[in-house]
């Protein structure tokens, strides 16, 4: 649905995209991370037309956005970092003004604004002055905006920036609704929203593509070893000896509720660590996998710098 | 052209919705009102004094003693107002990110900007209309000519459609507003008074600044006089600010 191939962006000197390559799938909410002036921002607004691009190709639905920006803009909605809005319109006035130069029909355009706010949850700002609104509702009011012409690709910049944790969770919410046959690509800075939001993640920094894919894909990508987590009935220093005994393991890590137990990857060395505590009576209470989390894998890409 | 007039629709709503079309406009009447009397006053004192020569009293013109001289100090009024009327078109845009939302939709740059100096146009027509309340006057207690009237009103509208093509242009120009105002202000002024150069200028200098200088046009049309240089001149002139409005923003996203 989304392709983006060789893609650089020099503003003067500087060289704010170096050979940036990633695919979206249909369908899918990606995630671009990464941190701040590591291009994420010109990349959408590439992708958007907003801005060309110095050497490369983007394709999103098919359509070449250099070739065609016309029909990719028609196609895509997007919610710019700094949310434009005009504040001495009102809520109302605004959407219609927008899905007039969104090119929806004359007689389909009261039914689309109807339908963004509702989707958008406005109703009761509608009438209301978009300066006289909270900071809340104005990102609602941006996220309606980009919904209104039922575009099939959206990039969101930023959605959640500066709202409080309540009206994050809100917008969080409305952005999965949102997926169905919908492709998304958002940015965020908080880490949490992707594995709750996103499929797969794009990394970059400095311009350059640092890893892409999937969640899943991109841990085990960087996982060196596999390993679980766990927690016995009593715990003790002592036992972490008895552990790097069985067959296997590589490291145990003694933690505040439990134990890290590592072996090398492509074993599996949970039979005999449960036959181990089993057969020495010392009440196994909790087993799960040792996963890397998204601060991991995200500090991991970034600082480690390794390319994906 | 729906979305021209999308975006004219648009822009004429800002101006009408908040103050700054009603404050230019009661500020721009009450000026022109104030020089309207004052120019009747004049006349009236003129007609009275060559009353008792009807010789004199035949040469007395309304045409060339009251609306040339008010066609003159209308002109100097949208000199000073226009810059402010067009100061916010683009530049309020690029400052609170709007330009973002218009440039991301399916609407060329040149649909936009058609859109606003359409608008701003509008507002123009409105202000000149609303004299037309001091010319139906005239024709109630005097005599006036029909012809020189309107050619006066068509050079008051071409060149205030000249001026609002460069308040365009020096909007896209900054995102501040007060700097396009003054921008705007200074070259306006500028080409006002290049005539003044060709005083001293000789040969082809006189001829070239003649014609670059508003004055000259709008002098011929304010007599009565239309001619077809004059009316290509201010036409020239929309192009001209229009086109580099538009190789400005187009440079500004490449670069």
């Amino acid at each position: 649905m989304i392709e983006v191939q060789h893609l650089f962006k020099k503003y003067g000197d500087l060289m704010a995209v170096k050979d940036l390559s990633f695919s979206v799938e249909k369908g899918h909410i990606w995630g671009l991370l990464g941190p701040n002036a590591a291009g994420k921002t010109t990349t959408m607004r590439i992708l958007t037309g907003y801005l060309p691009a110095t050497d490369g190709k983007a394709n999103i639905a098919g359509y070449d956005v250099f070739e065609q920006p016309n029909e990719v803009k028609r196609i895509m909605g997007y919610l710019p970092e700094n949310v434009p809005l005009y504040p001495e319109m009102t809520v109302q006035s605004f959407l219609h003004f927008v899905a007039e130069i969104k090119q929806i029909p004359a007689a389909k355009r009261k039914e689309a604004v109807e339908k963004s706010i509702s989707l958008s949850a406005l109703e009761s700002v509608r009438g209301r002055l978009i300066k006289n609104i909270s900071r809340g509702f104005k990102q609602r009011v941006g996220i309606a905006q980009a919904l209104i012409h039922d575009p099939q690709v959206l990039i969101l910049d930023e959605p959640t920036i500066g709202l409080d944790p309540a009206q994050i969770i809100e917008i969080r919410q409305l952005i999965k609704t949102l997926k169905g046959d919908r492709t998304i690509i958002l940015s965020t800075h908080i880490l949490a929203e992707v594995t709750q939001t996103c499929d797969g993640v794009v990394i970059i920094n400095e311009g350059k593509l640092m890893a892409s894919g999937s969640l899943k894909e991109l841990t085990a990508s960087l996982q060196e070893k596999d390993g679980v987590f766990i927690r016995l009935r009593e715990g003790g220093k002592e036992k972490t000896e008895h552990f790097q005994n069985i067959p296997g393991v590589d490291k145990v890590t003694i933690r505040d509720d439990g134990y890290n137990i590592e072996w090398t990857r492509g074993k599996d060395s949970r039979d005999d660590i449960t036959r181990y505590i089993v057969e020495r009576n010392w009440g196994l209470v909790e087993m799960r996998p040792l996963a890397m989390d998204i601060e991991e894998l995200y500090l991991r890409v970034i600082t480690g710098g390794t390319e994906q | 052209m729906s979305n021209v007039w999308a975006v004219c629709k648009k822009e004429i709503k800002s101006y009408f919705t908040s103050p700054i079309a009603y404050v230019a406009i009661t500020v721009f009447l009450i000026l022109v009102g104030f020089f309207f009397q004052s120019l009747i006053w004049w006349f009236n004192t003129q007609s009275m004094q060559m009353a008792q020569n009807p010789y004199y009293l035949q040469q007395m013109n309304i045409n060339q003693m009251v609306f040339s001289p008010l066609f003159h100090n209308i002109s100097i009024i949208l000199l000073l107002m226009i810059p402010l009327l067009t100061m916010r078109l683009l530049s309020e845009e690029k400052k609170i990110n709007t330009d973002e939302l218009l440039y991301t939709s399916p609407i060329s740059i040149n649909q936009i900007i058609l859109g606003k100096y359409l608008a701003s146009l509008f507002v123009l027509l409105v202000m000149l209309l609303l004299t037309g309340f001091l010319t139906i006057l005239t024709f109630v207690y005097g005599n006036p000519e029909v012809k020189p009237i309107l050619i006066g009103y068509l050079g008051l509208f071409l060149m205030g459609a000249a001026f609002m093509a460069v308040g365009i242009f020096f909007s896209s120009v900054t995102e501040n507003q007060v700097v396009a105002a003054v921008l705007t202000f200074g070259s306006l002024l500028l080409f006002w008074v290049l005539n003044w150069a060709s005083y001293s200028a000789g040969g082809m200098w006189k001829e070239i600044l003649n014609y670059v200088s508003f004055f000259q046009h709008f002098d011929d049309m304010t007599k009565g006089i239309l001619d077809t240089t004059d009316l290509v001149y201010y036409v020239s002139f929309v192009f001209l600010g229009l086109f580099l409005t538009h190789s400005v923003i187009q440079s500004r996203r490449w670069r």
